[in-house]
């Protein structure tokens, strides 16, 4: 332990925290711009780029970054002499002075970083005049490039590479012309980008966006001609109160549902109703492959993966396309919900599928690329038209001058609203395999699950592993959040080293409560958590906690799809992934 | 983005040649019906789509196998591709990346940060203009712009003829010449916009 004066209050802290870190354990908190840390998760990006957490070092010549500077025993610190404070305004005035003052029409205001920490300096005018970057704004199905926009804090470039190894943002070119680009400059969507949309939710400024569909969304709402629903992810529910000032962690399920009701939609689903329905099918098939390959059967391929999300989707159909064969045939719940709102639902309303328009709120930005995919549609119509997230629908309900604090709580529409608490779980990372433990051991074994709660598959850990008992038969169980641990897992298996029989991978860390669409944290690690404590609680609160056991999805295999798995399942349900390694033919050793 | 597909026979690189690479495609795309244009780098990039051969896929693996595929050590095989091939054209750095087992944004984000990489084939005689401070305050912008208009050229790029190349570096060591020209290895010292001309002309001919 070492001491140190930071604002002439003596702190203790270990060697090697830095001042950032020592003055934040004070309670000072020194502001910050390219710096951005994940607690628990070894998510840190500290370039010492942007200078904006300079302090005063007695002794020392220049002023030094906080964020990227040891405290060290005896230090005598100043967070905010007029040094101090003269230092970060002339470096926000210089940052200032090469972003577009276009702050009126920017996506990310009101959330922007730069934006605020301007309003606390009182920034008020910018003496320096000059150049200023202009470069091509790059649109892609899910993410919007604006590098006009782009202070270099490199938190994308963080996130991209080490956080999800994707690779697909790198820091190019330097000085004056540097910015965060895919390899070549190419488009984003020729790029091994996943889509996840972690760039987003970290960017500081406006210079990475979403894809904003809410325009699409009125419109179809406004056309006389057009039936319109809505599905509403799991993970919504747990973050879209912070949009509306409410505590972290809030769950607003029955507030959505009213505000989404006097949004206008005809009719109010849950995407938790076809989770349960992704169980049945992903289950379904995981205990085919278990008991195959428990036969002796060589040719089945083990571990399964899970294939709810579009992220992880795109990561392994571009960096192991030779192992196309190893997720789950299953449709993501999003499409999954799509392919029977345009077949069943619309066949009870009778409304023809054209005239039908499914709308999707998801805390994802992957989702938006995996709803235009050509396989989910039929003759050009796609099962799910437009996939919207978590901030867009916020901006949505305000728009509609509805008192979100004041609506009364509402249930979903039947027969696709109605959901367990193994759909609502759906959200957390470990809940997908948790929801598919809860049926796949009542199938395998017979009996009835006592303890439906699997606490050995919970956590924030990025990489979990447990071993449940399925009555004799030990299924070891894998899960990876973030796409580096999810590539760790999947190095293993591509090397023969993998004992798990399944794997639950979420793209995102946290999962879907911490997706590239939600609410920003802004680095709030404590948000994750509440989150994803809020969907547990709202697990518990259900009566039916069992995807099987859910009526809606008894009926609907009653009245129409036949058996899990069955030939209407594979046609509807299921779907098959391609080779999207790049087309330049260099991959082969 | 403009892209465009030229064939292996095309292709300016040759790895089993081991003469100096300016040499090898000056004589294989000299062609000025082969268009082989680059914009200005301000300007909207042109792509040349190279199709590596296997025998250059392999020399480029071999240069990163004598540096054991270390990522720490693409700054190397980089200075060695280049070395081999004149220059380090997309494709090249796709192969480079993923024998190192790293993202091909990354090691674009590195040929793009040192100026000494190109991504374009220099000319026969690459001509660089001393820019450093003793240069520039003895008149070097005013040499720099002679050679652009005499050449048409902008910085960064090349002949049709594929002859000379334009670019500019800080300091040769030799401020006393200043200001100074460069044209392949040979220095020209205390050079005046009057005497671009017959600098040029004693190429011309070459």
């Amino acid at each position: 332990m070492i001491k140190l004066k930071i604002d002439n209050k003596v702190v203790e802290v270990k060697k090697g925290t830095t001042i950032l870190h020592a003055a934040r354990t004070a309670g000072i908190e020194i502001p910050t711009l390219c710096h951005f840390q994940l607690h628990d998760m070894d998510i840190e990006n500290k370039p010492g780029g942007c200078r904006i957490c300079v302090v005063d070092v007695q002794g020392r010549k220049n002023l030094a970054p906080a964020c990227a500077t040891e405290a060290m025993e005896g230090m005598e610190i100043n967070t905010h002499n007029i040094r101090v404070l003269n230092a970060r305004r002339t470096v926000l005035k210089l940052i200032i002075s090469d972003h577009p003052f276009d702050c009126l029409v920017c996506a990310k205001s009101g959330s922007c970083e730069l934006q605020s920490l301007a309003t606390k300096f009182g920034i008020r005018d910018i003496p320096y005049q000059g150049e200023k970057s202009a470069y091509r704004k790059d649109t892609s199905p899910s993410i919007i490039r604006d590098m006009d926009k782009c202070i270099m804090c490199r938190r994308c470039e963080m996130m991209c590479n080490e956080v999800q190894t994707v690779g697909a943002l790198s820091a190019i070119n330097r000085g004056f012309k540097a910015v965060v680009a895919p390899a070549f400059e190419m488009d984003l969507e020729k790029s091994p980008c996943t889509y996840c949309g972690q760039c987003v939710s970290v960017c500081p400024t406006g210079a990475l966006t979403e894809v904003d569909h809410s325009n699409n969304v009125l419109r179809a709402l406004a056309d006389p001609s057009k039936t319109v629903v809505i599905q509403t992810a799991p993970a919504v529910r747990a973050a879209l109160g912070e949009e509306f000032g409410l505590e972290p962690g809030t769950s607003v399920t029955g507030k959505m549902v009213a505000a989404l009701r006097r949004l206008g939609f005809k009719y109010v689903f849950d995407t938790d109703f076809s989770a349960d329905l992704t169980i049945m099918e992903e289950g379904t098939e995981l205990l085919d492959r278990l008991t195959r390959h428990l036969s002796g059967d060589q040719d089945v391929k083990l571990p399964m993966l899970t294939s709810c999300c579009p992220g992880w989707v795109n990561f392994f159909e571009y960096n192991f396309p030779d192992m196309l064969d190893i997720p789950s045939t299953a449709k993501s719940p999003q499409q999954m919900f799509g392919a029977i709102a345009k077949t069943y639902f619309a066949d009870k309303i009778g409304v023809d599928r054209k005239n039908l328009t499914v709308v999707s709120v998801m805390p994802c930005l992957a989702k938006k690329y995996e709803c235009q995919r050509d396989e989910f549609k039929v003759n050009g119509n796609p099962d799910v038209d437009f996939s919207i997230s978590t901030r867009e629908l916020a901006q949505f309900i305000k728009q509609a001058n509805i008192d979100f604090m004041d609506l009364p709580d509402e249930d979903f529409d039947h027969p696709l609203g109605e959901s367990t608490g193994a759909g609502v779980i759906f959200a957390n990372t470990g809940g997908v395999i948790e929801a598919a433990c809860r049926t796949a051991y009542e199938v395998y074994t017979g009996k009835v699950l006592e303890k439906v709660e699997f606490e050995e598959l919970r956590g924030m850990e990025g990489i979990r592993s447990a071993t449940i008992d399925f009555d004799g038969l030990p299924l070891n169980i894998g899960i990876a959040h973030g796409l580096a641990n999810a590539r760790t897992l999947l190095n293993d298996i591509r090397a023969g080293k993998s004992k798990f029989h399944a794997i639950e991978i979420m793209a995102c860390p946290g999962g879907c409560i911490g997706g590239g669409g939600q609410p920003f944290h802004h680095g709030h690690s404590e948000i994750l958590k509440k989150r994803a404590a809020a969907i547990y609680n709202e697990d518990k609160g259900k009566t039916i906690r069992k995807s099987h056991e859910n009526p809606s999805i008894i009926k609907l295999y009653d009245e129409f799809l036949g058996k899990p798995c069955g030939h209407k399942s594979h046609e509807l349900l299921h779907t098959s992934y391609f080779d999207k390694s790049s087309e330049v033919d260099i991959h082969h050793d | 983005m403009v892209s465009k597909i030229i064939s292996d026979e095309e292709n300016p690189i040759s790895a089993s040649s081991t003469k100096p690479a300016g040499e090898q495609y000056n004589k294989e795309v000299g062609d000025k019906n082969k268009s082989y244009t680059y914009a200005a780098p301000e300007k909207e990039k042109v792509k040349v789509k190279v199709k590596l051969s296997e025998e250059k896929i392999n020399r480029i693996k071999e240069i990163c196998e004598l540096f054991n595929n270390d990522p720490g050590e693409l700054i190397n095989v980089l200075h060695q591709t280049q070395q081999a091939f004149g220059y380090l054209p997309a494709e090249v750095q796709e192969v480079i990346a993923h024998s190192l087992n790293i993202s091909a944004a990354h090691v674009y984000g590195v040929v793009t940060f040192y100026s000494y990489f190109t991504m374009v084939p220099k000319g026969r005689f690459p001509i660089s203009i001393c820019t450093g401070t003793a240069c520039y305050v003895r008149g070097a912008e005013k040499v720099l712009e002679e050679f652009k208009r005499q050449l048409k050229l902008n910085v960064g790029e090349t002949t049709e003829d594929g002859k000379f190349s334009l670019s500019c570096l800080r300091c040769v060591g030799a401020c006393g010449l200043a200001p100074v020209v460069l044209v392949g290895e040979k220095v020209y010292g205390r050079v005046s916009p009057d005497g671009v001309k017959a600098i040029l002309e004693a190429y011309k001919e070459q």
